[in-house]
């Protein structure tokens, strides 16, 4: 989630491994988040994270770091500024795409971003999302919000497989992600991992916590992808 | 997007494991509304448990000097209108073979009219209500939990039907597959505006029949009050065609999601809020636990920009006033939301005069005694 220190953050992350950063612009009504990004985003807000500012830190990440930052947001700032203008000032403040949770495929067109696809998503809705998406493909591992689960759902193979049978554009795996064991295994399956509110949690304690948090699920990653089980 | 749409407004803003959940309640919807067997089954439940037609109320002490008349859907079967569409969704969520229900509530009239349903019909079911919420409405937590219920509390944000919608909707996302999210007003993403808009039609095709009957003619305005704006809505579509009859909704004066919004997205659609310009949605405020919400219906925002209708606001001391008048002078008690209608209708220059007297205010005494 966006913040002052989410510059010092993002640099920490990327020396233990991180390849993609997704920063949290905050929303005061996030439909898709469970309660650790809720109450991350409530706290943001109090802190007076609005658009500008929030331009702003990314701009600061974008100074330290050189992988792709990816804002991650709600329709409803994009329908205050313009979509036009939003998607302008975000890239320009260094953005490589934007994610925005409650925008359906269809939707805005005109906005390059990273679609979302579900475990409901049909295999005509999910190739749409292929063809529109910017970069890579998010995949929703479960029916649900953001939050940490105990365990990788099959519905989340069950999707990867569906997509790779879609598209050929990279799949990354995110929600309910959130211990290098899932990230291993989400890996042997698809192209990358995202994790969120586990990371927000750890990064409450400061770059080094999230430096070791990173660095074991960069671990992780690398022996399962490195293994012969790979598919 | 170019489905659900009122001018500008309306469409679907949601995380994409709801668009095939949507689309699928899109075309039962569509094949139900189209099925006489459907139509018959409501009207027959309307008629036989709900006690439909509710009756047309002259109120000539609360109104002296005007033909002035309520819409009684305070007579309903649990005093207010919500249960004519939380009737139909269950009858809609019965075709498309779900076993779970879903809802929000703030003042606790649709979580009751759920609750009510769900029990009539054997459904499993879940109200989200703010912890707030709960504590000025106590006895409506006491009755869901009496019809089988489970209420869970909304301890975050406002802790108001703004957060309990949220919960509601996070709860539809993760069990979409057995679950119907039986929303309450005329809000949420496409089709659920029209589909609420539909089940309550009923109280302004009735109001309309009624009124010809008692006066020979057709109101000069229609008054209603405004939170998501369901009860509005269906009173509104009786008239809406009728280019002489002013539509006259009436918001909590810090709730004015039409009077003093702009333009944003919450809970799935587009349309009117009370938001900041970053687009962050802002506080409601009233003593009316039903109209403190800082959204409307799409179609409402429609009909202001389109002029069709005019909104108005009134204070929590005016409704308070109307609340006590009524009481006094009709012995009828309203719910603290329709007495900001009956607020505004005393003053609307016209002599022919319907009000939708949307709901009854035992849940309230114990707030307005307080003050």
């Amino acid at each position: 989630m966006a913040g002052a220190e989410t510059p010092e953050l993002a640099q920490s992350a990327v020396e233990s491994g991180a390849d993609l950063i997704e920063i949290g612009f905050p929303f005061s009504d996030p439909l898709a988040d469970g309660p650790v990004i809720r109450a991350a985003a409530e706290r943001a807000l109090a802190e007076g994270m609005r658009t500008e500012r929030c331009l702003e830190c990314l701009a600061a990440t974008r100074a330290l770091v050189d992988i792709p930052l990816v804002p991650m947001t709600y329709s409803s700032l994009l329908e205050a500024r313009g979509y036009v203008r939003f998607e302008e000032e975000a890239r320009s403040a260094g953005a490589t795409s934007l994610i925005v949770a409650d925008l359906p495929i269809e939707a805005e067109p005109g906005l390059r971003r990273v679609q979302l696809v579900a475990p409901t998503t049909p295999a005509e809705r999910l190739r749409l999302a292929a063809e529109r998406t910017d970069g890579w493909l998010y995949l929703v591992s479960v029916t649900g919000t953001t939050g940490t689960r105990d365990s990788l759902s099959s519905q989340a193979l069950d999707l990867v497989a569906r997509a790779r049978d879609a598209t050929n554009v990279p799949l990354l795996l995110g929600f309910g992600i959130s211990t290098p064991e899932q990230a291993a295994e989400a890996a042997a399956h698809a192209d990358g991992v995202v994790v969120g509110s586990r990371a927000v949690q750890v990064a409450e304690e400061g770059p080094a916590a999230l430096h070791d948090y990173v660095q074991s699920l960069r671990t992780a990653i690398d022996s399962a992808t490195t293994s012969p089980s790979r598919r | 997007m170019t489905i659900g749409l009122y001018g500008p407004y309306g469409g679907r803003y949601v995380p994409e494991t709801l668009v095939p959940a949507l689309d699928e309640l899109d075309e039962g919807w569509r094949e139900a509304w189209a099925d006489d067997a459907f139509r018959r089954e409501l009207d027959e439940l309307g008629r036989e448990y709900a006690g439909r037609p509710t009756p047309l109320t002259l109120a000539e002490r609360f109104a002296p000097g005007k033909r002035l008349y309520l819409k009684r859907e305070d007579l309903l079967h649990t005093g207010a209108h919500k249960l004519n569409n939380a009737l139909g969704q269950a009858v809609l969520a019965r075709r498309l073979g779900k076993e779970r229900i879903v809802a929000e509530t703030g003042a606790g009239q649709h979580g009751v009219a759920t609750a009510t349903v769900c029990a009539r019909f054997g459904f499993d079911c879940v109200v989200y209500m703010g912890s707030e919420d709960m504590r000025r409405q106590h006895p409506n937590v006491e009755r869901m939990e009496l019809l089988g219920a489970e209420v869970r509390p909304v301890e975050f944000g406002t802790r108001t039907l703004k957060e309990a919608t949220s919960e509601a909707i996070r709860d539809w996302i993760t069990n979409v597959e057995t679950t119907h999210y039986l929303i309450g007003s005329c809000v949420g993403p496409h089709p659920y505006p029209e589909i609420v808009r539909e089940l309550q039609s009923v109280i302004g095709l009735e109001a309309r029949e009624q009124f010809l009957e008692a006066e020979g003619r057709l109101p000069d305005a229609v008054v209603a009050c405004v939170g998501g704006g369901s009860n509005a809505i269906g009173i509104f579509a009786g008239f809406v065609d009728e280019a002489n009859v002013r539509l006259i909704g009436v918001e909590a004066r810090d709730a004015a999601s039409l009077g003093d919004g702009r333009p944003g997205v919450l809970h799935g659609a587009r349309s009117s809020l009370l938001a900041d310009e970053d687009g962050q949605v802002l506080d409601a405020h009233s003593i009316s636990a039903g109209l403190d919400y800082p959204g409307v219906g799409p179609e409402h925002a429609f009909l202001r920009d389109s002029g069709r209708a005019t909104y108005v606001s009134a204070t929590d001391d005016q409704a308070v006033a109307a609340f006590k008048r009524l009481a006094a002078t009709e012995g009828i008690v309203p719910a603290l939301e329709p007495a900001h209608a009956l607020a505004r209708a005393a003053e609307v220059d016209a002599e022919l005069v319907l009000v939708c007297l949307s709901g009854r205010g035992d849940k309230d005494l114990d707030e307005v005694l307080r003050r």
